[in-house]
């Protein structure tokens, strides 16, 4: 089947000389999809990007197409059909095959992923499992009390930045979203607000903090339910406190004074905390905090999410399996097991044969084991440029880069979904056209005749 | 000679209520996805045929509110990993994706199980706009079925704002936008101004129909009796669907009845009725009991309202709800993780697990008052077979309960698993009514098409889409309603003896009622002050849609 959407806002070539401009295109550099980018574009080239942070305009404006070949076949060039053949004969010889990655992919191709993982018995894992995939298992736990980032803007008068540096990692947060927007119910923006930044360095979001805590490091899980046993009114032991959390009692005191006074709170956790001591456990003591502060206002929490649309996989992987990530279909049916069939996992312990993986680098981020064992397995790497990934691919596509290049669907963090308007066509294809075609052929390798 | 494409489902035992064919033998002809007059040339062979003889032949069945799609839908999938191992596997096979049961089974099981059941119509109730597009991916990957969905809009700020300043023009523009720009089918009230109040202080909500919404100074009955009217005018064909407010509190049956005196005679739909029937003191679950009798004497009277049950099954299963007050009033009651989620300008969102227990008084209560309900409305064009999928508990009840409403036997030896104490307070063991097929056909397709104004569907008519279940009857109904014989959607046999043949990816209903364009214009201006997200990124546009399918307005009948 053809996702209809995919060929929403196909772009158009620029004219030779002409000016192009694009309102309201989406920029997917980071969660925080904003989609008031204004982009001016000549001879196939962007040459402004109005709006866009530091980040989003070093991604529209170094954006140039790859002069490389489409598709690699062991290193050499081939043609996108060798390609396509190579690939599903190598997803369907294997016997534990994985896919790996989608988080700077749209939705429409996401989908067409998660169908090969099905035909072939697979193994379909997002780079979720290696950011907030302990804040996935934490939810799963708990729960989680949260609103869309437009809530925070009309309503949040007490922001909370934890294990997270948005001024680096996403830049417009604070303008767009968190602390400057005059809301509905704050007329007078940053000054209606107080934001509090909890982390192990001063980083250079605490430029703009009115509070700036620094705890000392891996203790984010003591610290939080420092604050839980605040909220219920639970006597501790100051010296304790702040021997565990390397802060004094009487400031943690203050802040849960602040967090129960104020109308609408907001936490919003990153990397810090996910990937530290305790990891799910530290996201599932932020998101028990959240709930309990519900006990006495209103309060809730949000991971800052990192890729463009790794908020539409876990979606995707979720609504078409049941599960967010480290998705096993061996069986025939989905099962989840996260350390077990997460990526750095299936490498790390020398199980998977074979792979694809989807805008992502593995060979640059993963484990020395992992690394070792996915150069050592035959793969398909699909990425907009070279990496140490495709290099050491069997069969490498260079593709079409989403939201420049090529429409579709992202999930911004607050899983709000967001069209692309790409701004000019790429030689290259597009993600979902590489993966349609090696869907085709795989499904004729397994007789599979589902339409 | 033989016609291509053409078949003849031959001598089954017909039900079509809208027709009053009650369980007479006919022949039905289908011809490209549409039920065809036989041919008037005796000599045409049909390129199939299927003999029915001793079989029933009814329409596909049509679930009018169930939660299957979107953003708080696929939450509850993520968020319950433990039912899925446990539950019933789905593998993949060379024609079918695999996919995971529990309460929220995902997308393609959802699909496949609906129309393994002889089901091919169903209806999400409650999409926030914001996740309009999200709900119409996910409808692309539900195979096998035809959907819509409902737009949440009773806490909606622009409809807040225009009742307030007593623009009813606005209002009917916004609804009409909206509806256009998400590509829903109707209106739906949610705890109308009560979600409103749970997102600015804690516990908030509303109490009554005339409590003050803060900041908006509006009631939930001029929210109520507003959006009634305005969908009126617009003559939707499914008005309004009205979650009412105070759901599941003891005590609550008189906001109901004063809900459905707010619509003023006109069009409306109460939803999951049953959890909004309770007498007893205010939060007392100790005098909790049926009011069952005093509601249906007032639905029996006034045919402008129109209800379904949302029936309780005994098990475990997820609450989920676009009504954020009830998801913190449930987390507390069972103390299980709960999800809860504000939408900017719109709605909210509770979800927890649940499990209803036939040894406790009030489950047992909420499971006879359900039935209560479809056997005390007297019309049944006018009651809907619902369990508010997976509230009340799984679409794949449906079978057990239409054994309850066609066997009194069955349905007084589960009561007597129950506590003793039930007998007082409900009336269900005095009742002797027993349901027909044709009664039903009525309340599980006929109904629910008429009520949405669902012209094509709920019937066997010449020009009806051919969406038909075929059965084997038996003496045990949940039997015979489990396992179709073979379901026919859109013309092609897609299930035969339960086990999916084909598959296809359906249609999406939705509505484009033509408004004031002038009043666009005021809309843009206060959306660009509060939303998140641009002004032209937030219409879903049609590309988002396998198989658009408009349903005309209910003006559109007047000149025919």
């Amino acid at each position: 089947m053809t996702f209809a959407s995919t060929q929403v806002y196909a772009p158009t070539p620029s004219i030779p000389g002409e000016l192009k401009v694009i309102q309201d295109a989406t920029c997917t550099f980071c969660g925080c999809v904003c989609d008031d980018i204004e982009l001016t574009v000549k001879d196939n080239h962007i040459i402004e990007a109005k709006r866009a942070c530091v980040l989003g305009k070093a991604w529209f404006l170094n954006h140039s197409i790859e002069d490389r070949p489409s598709c690699m076949v062991d290193g050499k060039p081939a043609t996108l059909d060798q390609g396509y053949d190579r690939a599903a004969q190598i997803l369907t010889d294997g016997k534990y095959p994985i896919i790996y990655g989608l988080s700077d992919s749209p939705c429409e191709a996401q989908r067409v992923a998660v169908s090969i993982a099905d035909w072939i018995k697979g193994t379909i894992d997002t780079t979720t499992s290696v950011c907030h995939g302990p804040s996935g298992m934490a939810f799963q736990g708990v729960g989680e009390v949260t609103c869309s980032l437009g809530e925070v803007a009309n309503r949040g008068d007490l922001i909370m930045f934890w294990g997270s540096n948005p001024a680096e990692s996403h830049p417009r947060h604070f303008t767009k979203y968190s602390l400057m927007p005059k809301g509905m119910f704050l007329p007078n923006g940053r000054k209606d607000r107080t934001c509090v930044l909890v982390d192990v360095r001063k980083t250079k979001s605490a430029k703009a903090a009115d509070i700036f805590i620094q705890i000392k490091p891996k203790r984010d899980f003591e610290a939080l339910w420092t604050l839980r046993a605040l909220a219920k009114g639970l006597d501790l032991d100051p010296e304790l406190v702040q021997r565990e959390t390397g802060v004094e009692f009487a400031v943690w005191t203050d802040l849960m004074d602040r967090m129960k006074a104020c109308k609408f709170g907001v936490i919003f956790f990153g990397m810090g905390l996910t990937m530290t001591r305790g990891k799910h456990a530290n996201s599932e003591a932020i998101l028990a905090l959240t709930r309990d502060m519900n006990e006495h206002t209103r309060f809730v929490a949000k991971p800052n999410r990192g890729h463009g649309n790794v908020t539409g996989a876990d979606n995707v992987v979720s609504w078409r399996t049941g599960y967010p990530f480290g998705v096993n279909h061996s069986r025939g049916y989905p099962r989840f097991n996260p350390g077990e069939y997460t990526t750095s996992d299936t490498l790390a312990n020398r199980e998977a044969d074979c792979g694809m993986t989807i805008a992502c680098d593995p060979m640059a981020n993963f484990s020395q084991p992992a690394r070792e064992h996915l150069a050592s397995i035959p793969f398909i790497a699909l990425d907009t440029k070279e990496t140490p990934t495709t290099r050491v691919a069997a069969v490498a596509f260079t593709v079409a880069t989403y939201g420049i290049n090529t429409g579709g669907t992202v999930y911004r963090m607050d899983d709000v979904p967001i069209p692309l308007r790409p701004a000019f066509p790429s030689p290259h294809p597009s993600d979902y056209d590489v993966l349609t075609a090696i869907e085709e052929r795989v499904k004729k390798i397994l007789g599979v005749t589902h339409r | 000679m033989t016609s291509s494409d053409t078949i003849k489902i031959s001598q089954g035992i017909v039900y079509d209520p809208l027709h009053g064919v009650d369980g007479q033998v006919r022949d039905i002809w289908i011809l490209e996805g549409r039920i065809v007059d036989p041919p008037t040339d005796p000599t045409v062979r049909p390129s199939r045929t299927i003999d029915a003889s001793g079989l029933v032949v009814m329409p596909g069945g049509i679930d009018m509110h169930c939660h299957i799609a979107g953003p708080k839908v696929n939450v509850a999938r993520k968020m319950r990993p433990e039912e899925k191992r446990r539950g019933e596997q789905m593998p993949r096979t060379n024609i079918t994706h695999s996919g995971t049961m529990g309460s929220v089974p995902s997308t393609f099981a959802t699909g496949y199980k609906y129309a393994a059941m002889g089901y091919t119509t169903a209806f999400d109730a409650a999409v926030p706009p914001l996740g309009a597009r999200h709900a119409h991916e996910e409808f692309e990957d539900t195979p096998c079925i035809d959907k819509g969905f409902y737009v949440l809009m009773g806490n909606n700020h622009y409809v807040m704002q225009s009742l307030m300043k007593n623009e009813p023009q606005k209002l009917k523009a916004f609804i009409a936008w909206l509806l256009t720009s998400t590509k829903g089918f109707a209106p739906k009230l949610v705890n109308p101004g009560g979600v409103e109040v749970w997102k600015s202080k804690q516990a908030g909500n509303v109490s009554g129909l005339d409590t003050l919404v803060d900041h908006f100074q509006v009631t939930p009955r001029q929210i109520i009796a507003g959006v009634a009217r305005a969908a009126n005018e617009l003559a939707l064909p499914h008005p309004v669907h009205i979650h009412c407010n105070n759901l599941g509190m003891p005590g609550n049956w008189e906001t109901t009845l004063e809900t459905m005196r707010a619509l003023e005679g006109l069009r409306g739909h109460i939803t999951h009725i049953q959890f909004h029937s309770y007498g007893g003191g205010a939060g007392d679950e100790n005098t909790f009991n049926s009011k069952v009798i005093p509601l249906a004497e007032y639905v029996n009277a006034n045919p402008n309202i129109t209800i379904d049950v949302g029936q309780v099954l005994f098990g475990e299963t997820t609450s989920m709800t676009g009504d954020g007050p009830l998801g913190y009033f449930l987390s507390k009651v069972y103390g299980g993780k709960w999800f809860s989620s504000d939408t900017e300008m719109e709605s909210g969102c509770g979800i927890t697990p649940i499990k209803y227990r036939n040894k406790s008084l009030v489950h047992s209560l909420q499971w006879a008052i359900g039935l209560e309900w479809y056997l005390l409305v007297k019309d049944p064009w006018r009651v809907v077979m619902s369990t508010d999928h997976p509230n009340g508990g799984s679409f794949l009840a449906y079978p057990q309960i239409i054994r309850f409403l066609m066997d009194r036997t069955y349905r007084r030896d589960i009561l007597k698993t129950c506590p003793l104490e039930i007998l007082q307070r409900s009336s269900l063991w005095d009742i002797d009514r027993e349901y027909t097929l044709s009664e039903i056909a009525i309340i599980t397709r006929a109904g629910p098409a008429k009520i949405l104004g669902l012209k094509n569907k709920g019937h066997l008519g010449v020009g009806a889409d051919a969406d038909i279940t075929i059965y084997t009857p038996h003496e045990n109904k949940q039997i015979m309603f489990e396992m179709p014989r073979v379901v026919i959607k859109s013309g092609r046999i897609i299930v035969e003896q339960g086990e999916i043949r084909e598959t296809l990816i359906g249609k999406t209903l939705h509505v484009q009622p033509s408004y004031d364009l002038e009043v666009e214009s005021d809309i843009q201006e206060w959306f660009e002050k509060y939303y998140s997200i641009r002004w032209r990124n937030y219409p879903v546009d049609l590309s988002y849609l396998h198989e658009s399918c408009v349903i005309p307005t209910r003006l559109s009948e007047f000149p025919q």
